[in-house]
C-alpha cells in the first residue's frame, strides 16, 4: 500500500522524495543524444524492467529523430541561410517540435506508468540533455514505519 | 527498494539550481516579490541583455573594433566610391555591396548574440551521484583521483574529461571555455573579435560571418582599385586620383591587411568544415598525428560533402540553459555554482575547483540542515539530531578546519548564506575529502530517517512540476 500512487496529485501530495536516479549518456554513437537503457538496480523493485527500456528507447528515438540529418534538415538550413536564420524567428525548428513532442510523451509517461509505482521522470531537457532524473518517492502517508528503511516502500509490487 | 544504498535525502538538503524543479530552502527567506529569470542567476561569465533574449560573452573583446572597422570601410566606400562606379559602371556595384554588408552584419550579430551551446552545470545531487560513482575506491588520499572516463565512438577511444567547475564528464568534443565559464559543445575557439564562444549552436553563423566578410573585403578591395585606376586613367595621373579620393586610400589599407587575414581564416574554416573538426581539435591534433591521418576522427562522415551539410545545415539544437525561465520565488539565490558575486572573493580557475566542490558537497549534506534548524524555529526538535549526525558524518571526512563554516553558514544566513560565506572558508583539503562523505553519510541511516519525516512537514515539498 505505501506506494499505490494512483495519480500525480496523490504522489504531490502523499509523498516524500526518498532518492534521485540518474540515467547517463550514451555517447558510443557520437555525439547524438542517446541515453543508456541499462537498468539501473536501484529501481530493481519500483517498476519492470521493460517498462522503463521501453521508456527510454522511445525517448532515444525521439533524439535520434530530431537530430535526423536528411533532406528536410538540409532545406531547414539552406532556408535559414538565405534568410540570414531571421526565419527562425518565425517558425520553429524541427528539433523544437520533436522536444515538445518529447515532453507530452514523458508527461504521459508519467501519469500512466510511473506516477503509480512512485517515480517521477524529469524532462531532460531540464538537466541541459545531461541525464534523464527518475526521482523515487515514498509514502509519507504510512509514516514512521516506511520513511526509515524503505524496505516496507514497494516491497515486491 | 529491498535495501536503502541512500538514506532518505531531505529534498530541501537538495539544495537548487537554475531549473525549475523546486527544491526549496528550508530558510523560507523571503526574496524581492518580482520573480527572478534564470539569466540573473547564471553562473557562468556573461552578459544578457534585453531580458535574457541577447547573450555574449563576458569581454566583449574587440567586438566593438570590428563593428566600427566593418561600418567605417563600408561607409566610405560607399559615400566616396560608389558614385564614380556608379557612374562609369553599373548601379550594381552599391547593390552588391549592400547586401554583403547586410549578410556581414548580421551574421556577426548572430554569432555575438547567440547561445554557443552552453551546457548548464550539474545540480548538486546531480554531481553526489557522479561524485559516488568516481570514488568508488574510497581510498584516502590528499589528491582526488584521476577524473577520466573513455568510451568508444566508432571504435575509436575518446577521453572523457571530468569538469571540476560544472561538476560532470564533459561529452565528447565539449570543452570548457575559461574565458567564458562555460563548458560548451562542440568548442571551437572562443573569439575576440567577435566577442563570444564559438560552438555547436553558432558555428555556421561564424562561417557565414567569416565566409561574406572575406567576400566583401575582397569585393571593397577589387573596387576601389577599379576607381582609382579609372580616376588615373581619367585626370593627371596616380597621385591626382589619390588626392580626390583620399577616403579610397584608407579603405585600401584597411582591406589590404584584413583581406590576407580572412581570407586565411576563411580557408581554415572551409578545411575544419570539411573534414568535420573543431579549431580545438585540431590544434590539439587530436586525432591527426598519431594515427596518421584523417581517418582518426570518428565524428568523419568520410565525405567532404556531407560533412559541410552536417556541420553546416544540421539541425541547431535549442538553447540549453533556458534564459528567461523563471525561478520558482523561494530558492532564486541558491544555485548551484557561483554567482557574479564571486569574483572579488577568489579568482576563477583553481579556486573555483576546490572552493565549488565544498561549498555545495558540504551545503547539500551538513549546513542547509543546520541552516534549517536556526531559521525555521518551528522544527526543532528533531533538527539538533540531524545536525549532530550528519555533522558528526561529515567531520569523519572533513578535515575539522571545515567544521566552522556550518556555523559561519548559519552566521552569514542573512545574505547569500551558503554560497558567499562558504566559499570564503573552503580550502583544498576539504576539497579533497568532500568525495567521501557520499559514502560516509549512508553509514548511520537510521539517525537520519527520521528528520526528512518533520522537516518534510515544511511549507513546501519542491515536487518537481511536471510540464
Amino acid at each position: 500500500m505505501a506506494t499505490e500512487f494512483h495519480n500525480l496529485q496523490e504522489l504531490r501530495h502523499s509523498a516524500s522524495l526518498a532518492n534521485k536516479v540518474f540515467i547517463q549518456r550514451d555517447y558510443t554513437d557520437g555525439t547524438v543524444c542517446k541515453f543508456q537503457t541499462k537498468f539501473p538496480s536501484e529501481l530493481d523493485s519500483r517498476i519492470e524492467r521493460t517498462l522503463f527500456e521501453d521508456t527510454v528507447k522511445t525517448l532515444n528515438n525521439y533524439y535520434a529523430e530530431a537530430e535526423k540529418i536528411g533532406g528536410q534538415s538540409y532545406l531547414e538550413g539552406c532556408l535559414a541561410c538565405l534568410t540570414v536564420y531571421l526565419i527562425f524567428l518565425c517558425i520553429e525548428t524541427r528539433y523544437e517540435k520533436v522536444l515538445k513532442k518529447i515532453s507530452r510523451y514523458i508527461q504521459e509517461q508519467n501519469e500512466k506508468v510511473y506516477a503509480p509505482r512512485g517515480l517521477l521522470i524529469t524532462d531532460p531537457i531540464e538537466r541541459g540533455m545531461r541525464v534523464i532524473e527518475i526521482s523515487v518517492y515514498e509514502d509519507r502517508g504510512s509514516s514512521g514505519s516506511s520513511s526509515g528503511s524503505s524496505t516496507t516502500s514497494s516491497s515486491g509490487r | 527498494m529491498k535495501n536503502c544504498e541512500y538514506q532518505q535525502i531531505d529534498p530541501r538538503a537538495l539544495g537548487t539550481s537554475n531549473t525549475r524543479t523546486s527544491t526549496t530552502l528550508p530558510c523560507g527567506r523571503k526574496n524581492s516579490q518580482r520573480l527572478r529569470r534564470k539569466w540573473e542567476v547564471f553562473p557562468g561569465n556573461n552578459r544578457f541583455y534585453c531580458d535574457g533574449r541577447v547573450m555574449m560573452g563576458r569581454q566583449c573583446g574587440v567586438l566593438p573594433l570590428t563593428i566600427g572597422l566593418i561600418f567605417i570601410t563600408s561607409g566610405l566606400f560607399f559615400t566616396f566610391d560608389c558614385p564614380f562606379l556608379v557612374d562609369r559602371l553599373t548601379v550594381f556595384i552599391p547593390v552588391i555591396g549592400g547586401v554583403l554588408f547586410v549578410f556581414v552584419i548580421m551574421t556577426l550579430l548572430q554569432t555575438s548574440f547567440t547561445d554557443p551551446g552552453i551546457l548548464p552545470r550539474a545540480l548538486p545531487d546531480e554531481a553526489v551521484d557522479i561524485e559516488r560513482q568516481i570514488d568508488n575506491s574510497g581510498s584516502a588520499s590528499y589528491r582526488p583521483p584521476p577524473r577520466t572516463k573513455e568510451i568508444l565512438i566508432n571504435d575509436q577511444v575518446v577521453k572523457l574529461k571530468y569538469c571540476f567547475t560544472c561538476k560532470m564528464f564533459r561529452p565528447p568534443r565539449t570543452s570548457h571555455c575559461s574565458m567564458c565559464d562555460n563548458c560548451v559543445e562542440r568548442f571551437d575557439h572562443h573569439c575576440p573579435w567577435v566577442g563570444n564562444c564559438v560552438g555547436k549552436r553558432n558555428y555556421r553563423f561564424f562561417y557565414a560571418f567569416i565566409v561574406s566578410l572575406s567576400f566583401l573585403t575582397s569585393f571593397i578591395f577589387g573596387c576601389v582599385i577599379t576607381h582609382l585606376t579609372l580616376r588615373s586613367q581619367g585626370v593627371n595621373g596616380i597621385i591626382q586620383a589619390i588626392q580626390d579620393s583620399p577616403a579610397s586610400v584608407a579603405e585600401l589599407v584597411i582591406c589590404f591587411f584584413s583581406i590576407w587575414s580572412i581570407l586565411g581564416l576563411s580557408g581554415f574554416h572551409t578545411y575544419l568544415v570539411a573534414s568535420n573538426l573543431t579549431t580545438n581539435e585540431d590544434i590539439k591534433g587530436s586525432w591527426s598525428s598519431k594515427r596518421g591521418e584523417e581517418s582518426g576522427n570518428p565524428y568523419t562522415y568520410n565525405n567532404i560533402f556531407t560533412n559541410c551539410c552536417v556541420v553546416l545545415c544540421g539541425p541547431i539544437p535549442p538553447s540549453l540553459i533556458d534564459r528567461r525561465g523563471f525561478l520558482p520565488p523561494d530558492d532564486a539565490p541558491q544555485t548551484v555554482t557561483s554567482d557574479t558575486e564571486l569574483p572579488p572573493f577568489m579568482s576563477k580557475n583553481d579556486a573555483n575547483m576546490c572552493t565549488q566542490g565544498t561549498k555545495e558537497l558540504l551545503q547539500s549534506m551538513a549546513l542547509s540542515t543546520v541552516i534549517q534548524s536556526t531559521c525555521t524555529p518551528g522544527t526543532p526538535k528533531t533538527a539538533p539530531v540531524t545536525q549532530e549526525s550528519l555533522l558528526r558524518t561529515v567531520s569523519i571526512t572533513v578535515s575539522p578546519p571545515n567544521r566552522p563554516p556550518s556555523t559561519g553558514c548559519s552566521g552569514h544566513q542573512a545574505q547569500r548564506p551558503i554560497d558567499v560565506s562558504c566559499s570564503q572558508k573552503g580550502n583544498k583539503r576539504s576539497a579533497h575529502h568532500t568525495h567521501k562523505p557520499m559514502l560516509r553519510v549512508s553509514s548511520p541511516p537510521y539517525s537520519l530517517s527520521h528528520s526528512p519525516l518533520i522537516l518534510s512537514d515544511g511549507p513546501d515539498m519542491g515536487f518537481i512540476p511536471l510540464n
